[in-house]
């Protein structure tokens, strides 16, 4: 391994994968006691929230690589936590966390509710697993796996119960899924056609090797099997329709996590196998489109869950946006609008769930005088909403202020169009959200309010993500130093590379070699497929 | 090494199920959706096979020549791919039940707020349009405003017969700007 400082976290990475699996299995096997469950829950994402923020520390002074099993790479899969990983994971877990806090309360207070607790707790671990696999992998098919673990599990969160509404959103969602986890198989099927190999680091110069047609055809394949996830413009469609009917915790970590790991796979291939930016253009145009329809799409909604909803696919946007300037600048500034994104789309979910539960629905012409009625509410739907639309000094401005400046410094005409597309989205933004507040917050109740309490645990959990957001603008400075340094390694793929490859760690076999092991490690291919099974199962 | 040329019988049985897998799709019944499903995927794991080169001996050192082995590396991805697929096939079968319990049919429903939303843009167009329309009434124009479904706006949106947790509100209740 590379340098002894680090020698000591390297075990560390895949806990976050494992933590929440092994915790699923006890979850499940503790069916019956509803406390238990919440409290290994609770328990595992503390614990992986603790790895991610150790990793997050370990991995600025380079990549942390695993192999799995002691398989070397390019053979074995290898787990990699670099900037951008250890940075997704470390915002990922708390926010999965506090998502958890929030819908224990929920259960609590909800004796009779219509979600069973005993599938939910285990589910939703194996989500955060899948996610965190897809944040670490080295390996593009371990990353397929990745993404069959949050989206089988994601499956079961949306039809939770079963009702009418959810088992119609379910149907729409899962097959819109499938068809992407296809698409995606069949890019990785032909990546191995056209280079032989699956691992990313290889891929990075294999891919250059290739011809450029087929090299280009598989990164628009992979484009838009990711774009399918992340919700980009012309596929985005099944985001509002599926996402408003899910309970509000399970709406608040899709909206959070989900897209996001698309973004983040995007991210990834874009910088590291596909560096040259041939679609480039092609993901402004995508960018500009997405914000415009999406914020179009949410300025016409009546309903705030699903105008959020519309507003998670416009400013997707943004990150592609930065993606697709294929500079420091801009890559910095979309990673950093990830960050904030997370944090503050799935405070909104919450907080509207906080709102439906106390004004007894979510269309804005049944709400009204919450205001009055909970004026903590309106506080904190005010901060993470006002953060949305990019209100300085909170960090939703920051991210757009630093994709503005890499566009204009850009410079060409088309980035330029994009900057404007993205402040008329901001603005469009603000008038969405402010429809939204004056209808829930202001307008006198049409109809009298349910006489009902907010549990203490869903407004404190709320509330911590709230000020977590609103505090992204104290540390905005390091943080911000630190996604332009993830940047920086991300459009240096030979960073990345040499971390993985055994020409930058040694012989390419693990150091415990014996013979016997020398040479099933040749055919370490098999136990490979082994190791990709058990994580796809759940 | 391996023979990597691609086998032109793999191909074709791949376009051919991929081909089927795509109309069964686009169907609107569940069922006939998760069959389309199984082809697709069935279809790229026999992309995974041509991908692999040609056919040898088993993988294992001293039993096989190594210029004579087949690439062990595909057929434990597309191993993977089967098991997932198989669980997704469960899930989507369940699913289909569920709505067949619900609805006593397995078809994919339309967003019933979507289509809200669209009927209030047509009566918006209707309100907008009659202005310069003098010799109609806005209820004769509201009438022959249809929204995608057909059904025309004037008429009240159907009740929602799911216990979501959306309250339904009348289209005269609605707030048209």
């Amino acid at each position: 391994m590379n340098g002894l400082s680090l020698t000591d976290l390297t075990w560390a990475v895949p806990l976050p994968v494992v933590l929440p699996l092994a915790a699923a299995g006890l979850a499940l096997a503790l069916w019956r006691n509803a406390r238990a469950q919440g409290l290994i829950s609770v328990v595992a994402l503390t614990l992986s929230l603790v790895t991610s923020v150790l990793l997050l520390a370990a991995a600025d002074d380079g990549p942390l690589v695993l192999d799995v099993g002691s398989w070397a790479a390019p053979v074995g899969i290898n787990l990699v936590a670099d900037r951008l990983s250890t940075l997704m994971l470390t915002v990922s877990s708390a926010v999965t966390l506090c998502v958890l806090v929030y819908s224990l309360a929920q259960g609590i207070a909800d004796k009779n509710a219509e979600t069973p607790v005993a599938i939910f707790h285990p589910t939703y671990l194996v989500l955060s697993a899948g996610v965190a696999n897809a944040f670490l992998t080295g390996d593009l098919f371990n990353l397929f796996v990745g993404f069959e673990m949050l989206l089988a599990a994601s499956y079961v969160l949306i039809t939770l119960g079963g009702t009418g509404e959810r088992v119609r959103a379910g149907t729409i969602y899962v097959v819109v899924s499938l068809l992407s986890s296809v698409l995606f198989l069949l890019a990785i099927a032909l990546v191995y056609a056209a280079t032989g190999t699956v691992n990313m680091a290889q891929l990075s110069y294999r891919l250059a090797e290739i011809d450029p047609g087929v090299s280009l055809v598989l990164q628009l394949m992979l484009l838009l099997a990711f774009g399918i996830k992340a919700a980009v413009f012309p596929l985005f469609a099944w985001l509002p329709d599926s996402y408003p009917t899910a309970p509000a915790p399970v709406t608040a970590v899709f909206a959070g996590l989900l897209t996001k790991v698309g973004v983040y796979a995007m991210i990834r291939t874009q910088t590291l196998l596909f560096p040259d930016g041939r679609a480039d253009t092609l993901l402004m145009w995508v960018a500009l489109v997405t914000m415009l329809v999406g914020i179009l799409g949410a300025v016409a909604q009546n309903d705030v869950k699903r105008m959020i909803s519309f507003t998670l696919v416009s400013h997707i946007g943004y990150m592609v946006f930065g993606i697709a300037l294929s500079s420091d600048a801009g890559l910095a500034a979309s990673v950093f609008y990830v960050a904030h994104h997370i944090t503050v789309q799935t405070t909104l979910f919450l907080v509207v769930g906080l709102m439906e539960r106390r004004g007894g629905s979510t269309s804005l012409d049944a709400l009204g005088g919450l205001a009055r009625l909970a004026p903590l509410l309106a506080v904190m739907f005010f901060l993470p909403a006002m953060n949305l639309a990019g209100i300085p000094p909170l960090s939703g401005f920051l991210g757009k202020a630093g994709l503005v400046q890499a566009g204009v410094a850009d410079g060409s005409p088309l980035a330029y169009t994009l900057v404007a597309g993205g402040v008329v989205t901001s603005l469009l933004t603000l008038y969405a959200i402010v429809k939204a507040w004056n209808k829930a917050f202001w307008q006198p109740a049409p109809e009298e309010a349910p006489d009902v309490r907010l549990p203490r645990g869903m407004v404190g959990s709320a509330a911590a993500l709230v000020v977590a957001g609103a505090s992204l603008t104290l540390v905005a400075g390091p943080l911000y130093d630190y996604t332009t340094r993830a940047a920086e390694t991300l459009r240096d793929p030979q960073q990345y590379v040499t971390a993985v490859l055994p020409g930058g760690r040694g012989e390419g076999r693990s150091a415990d070699v014996t013979e016997d092991a020398r040479r099933s490690g040749e055919t370490g291919v098999v136990e490979e497929g082994a190791d990709l099974e058990d994580g796809g199962e759940p | 090494m391996i023979d990597t040329a691609p086998n032109l019988t793999l191909v074709v049985v791949a376009g051919a199920l991929a081909a089927v897998g795509v109309y069964l799709l686009l169907e609107r019944s569940l069922t006939r959706v998760l069959l389309g499903v199984i082809f697709l995927s069935n279809a790229v794991n026999v992309v995974f096979l041509v991908a692999g080169g040609r056919a040898g001996g088993a993988p294992i050192i001293g039993s096989t020549d190594e210029d004579a082995m087949s690439d062990p590396l595909p057929q434990a991805m597309v191993l993977t791919a089967i098991v997932i697929t198989l669980g997704m096939t469960a899930f989507l079968l369940a699913l289909a039940y569920r709505s067949w319990q619900l609805n006593h049919h397995d078809e994919v429903q339309d967003d019933l707020e979507d289509r809200r939303v669209a009927a209030r843009a047509a009566a918006d167009l209707a309100a907008y349009e009659s202005d310069d329309d003098e010799t109609r009434t806005l209820e004769q124009e509201a009438a022959d405003v249809h929204d995608e479904t057909g059904a025309p706006v004037g008429a009240p949106p159907e009740p929602d017969a799911a216990p979501g947790s959306r309250r339904v509100e009348s289209a005269e209740g609605g707030d048209v700007r």
